[in-house]
């Protein structure tokens, strides 16, 4: 009896994607407008004046940094906001009352999440391919990084969504850790343009590997070694997830 | 009769503030039971413990045998519940929040279907199915908790405060369904306010105060060990002074007349002298028992009964 709800965690979880698409303006077209106008103006205007990589464009090397940071963002955002309006009106009562297990609970949260994340990003790639030239050269470090980032993303929204008591907690988090965190982890740059000491304080940024092993998978370039990256960004999903599912066991801020 | 709910030294602290000191009593199988008390007598805690809502600091609660911490997935199939506080939500229709609460069961099919038309039927919201639970009205609300509590068809049925602020036609209703789920087997567990409601209802009460058990009963029982009955005198001549012995038997006193206590064993005989003595022309007289109002504030104080 006590094995895996696999019903009940893919109900949550459909339930989740639903509620992110029945506001899908605010939650997917929105981001993909903004990601695209920061490569409009970053990327156009400063296109012939910079070279990162070489051989490669300026726009070339942004368009994976900022399909990262919005898959980033909305990964967290979705499992964030969804846990603080469930607790606001407190409908997460519905899913408390089930006999969803913690771990099924997060699974399902974390995987709207991801879907959430990669929606935003296709959203950007399919209307970046036809402007940019870009290349796919490793499709599955691609997929694995975008996927993985998602979800340690998504995990961090759930640790914000269940600490936060209110709107404006979230807002804090939002503002003062993912964002900055988010803008300074190589979106726009290599950090070999950056000087010594600042490369050195990015590399304690785990958003940093998670946008570099990205970008790698576009044209095999990359700041740091793959694996590396990947390895750094297993570590931070592994940590996340575990923090995550010992406050959900002891219904920290949940079951009160 | 086997048991549905056991509560065994069930405690719960917040900080140096015991809200459960150790609660023990159980509920049979198939009765429909009453848990009252005053605000903050711990009530909603204890069933929030048992349903899974908070963690209890101590004890044990069992629901069919099954610890809720231990075997939350078969309790939680077993319980329903009703929470007091009405919950919306912004993104769903009625229809779709069953159809999603069933899925978190396990439930689906056309069986469940089913018994989605017949809840949105029988709790009159049907014709609000496809509506969003944000702009529906407070009893709807409430009558849309009920449906949730009963979509995964649970043997015992827990209705927090149910029927506060909720129209006098719905609170029929809801009774009804609700005497109609305890015909069919179903435990009811039920908190009020309205203590005439759990007189009617409720086989067995328990009272709590400050998070003890005052008193654990069958209702009739707990009527029938209170030490007094109640008069009702009509009077002709309200002026008179009433003397000391009906002062201290006086309960109310209104336009109407008074009302006095007297204890059981007292005939009328000695009511009527007393009135007598006092000069009090008396219009009319009527007698009762005590109601479950009046034993249950001598239990809690909440009032000299």
């Amino acid at each position: 009896m006590n094995n895996f709800n696999a019903a009940g965690c893919w109900a949550l979880f459909v339930k989740e994607v639903k509620r992110f698409y029945s506001v899908s303006v605010q939650t997917i077209f929105a981001p993909v407008v903004s990601t695209l106008l920061y490569l409009l103006v970053f990327g156009q205007v400063i296109d012939t004046q910079i070279e990162v990589f070489s051989g490669l464009e300026y726009s070339q090397f942004l368009i994976p940094g900022l399909v990262m940071m919005a898959i980033l963002q909305n990964a967290f955002a979705n499992t964030s906001s969804s846990l603080i309006q469930s607790k606001m009106h407190g409908n997460l009562t519905f899913a408390l009352l089930s006999p969803i297990s913690p771990f099924e609970f997060y699974l399902a949260f974390i995987a709207a999440s991801v879907v959430r994340g990669l929606a935003v990003g296709v959203g950007i790639l399919v209307i970046g391919v036809f402007g940019f030239d870009l290349s796919f050269n490793s499709p599955l470090w691609i997929l694995l990084f975008a996927v993985l980032s998602a979800a340690m993303m998504g995990g961090l929204g759930m640790l914000a969504g269940i600490l936060s008591d209110k709107y404006d907690h979230l807002a804090a988090f939002q503002n003062f850790i993912i964002m900055p965190l988010t803008f300074l982890s190589g979106v726009f740059y290599s950090i070999h343009a950056l000087p010594a000491i600042w490369q050195q304080a990015s590399h304690l940024n785990p958003f940093f590997y998670m946008v570099d092993g990205f970008r790698y998978g576009f044209f095999e370039q990359s700041d740091v070694s793959i694996g590396l990256s990947l390895l750094v960004t297993l570590f931070f999903l592994t940590l996340i997830s575990a923090i995550n599912l010992i406050l959900l066991n002891k219904g920290v801020k949940i079951r009160k | 009769m086997s048991l549905a709910v056991q509560f065994q030294h069930v405690t719960k602290q917040y900080g140096s503030f015991e809200a459960l000191k150790g609660i023990s009593f159980e509920v049979e199988e198939g009765a429909f039971f009453g848990l009252l008390g005053p605000n903050g007598a711990g009530k909603s805690t204890l069933i929030n413990a048992m349903s899974g809502l908070l963690v209890p600091s101590g004890g044990a609660i069992k629901v069919h045998g099954y610890d809720v911490i231990q075997d939350y997935r078969q309790t939680r199939r077993l319980l329903g519940l009703v929470p007091q506080e009405l919950i919306a939500d912004p993104f769903f229709t009625i229809r779709q929040l069953l159809e999603l609460q069933s899925g978190y069961f396990g439930i689906k099919g056309k069986e469940q279907k089913q018994w989605i038309d017949e809840l949105l039927e029988r709790l009159a919201l049907a014709d609000k199915a496809d509506a969003i639970t944000n702009q529906l009205s407070g009893g709807m609300k409430r009558r849309v908790l009920i449906a949730m509590a009963l979509v995964h068809k649970p043997r015992v049925l827990v209705l927090d405060e149910p029927t506060a602020g909720v129209d006098v036609d719905l609170r029929h209703t809801l009774w009804e369904f609700t005497k109609e789920l305890h015909q069919k087997g179903h435990t009811i567990i039920l908190t009020t306010h309205y203590l005439e409601e759990a007189e009617a209802l409720c086989e067995k009460v328990a009272i709590m105060q400050r998070g003890e058990v005052k008193a654990l009963d069958t209702t009739s029982q707990l009527l029938a060990t209170h030490p007094f009955r109640y008069v009702r005198v009509a009077v002709e001549n309200r002026n008179t002074a009433l003397s000391m012995e009906l002062k201290t038997r006086l309960v109310e006193d209104d336009n109407a007349g008074y009302l006095f206590r007297l204890e059981k064993e007292q005939s009328m005989s000695d009511m009527l002298g007393m009135l007598h003595h006092s000069g009090i022309a008396v219009k009319d007289v009527r007698t009762r028992d005590a109601t479950l109002e009046e034993v249950f504030m001598a239990l809690t104080g909440a009032a000299q009964a």
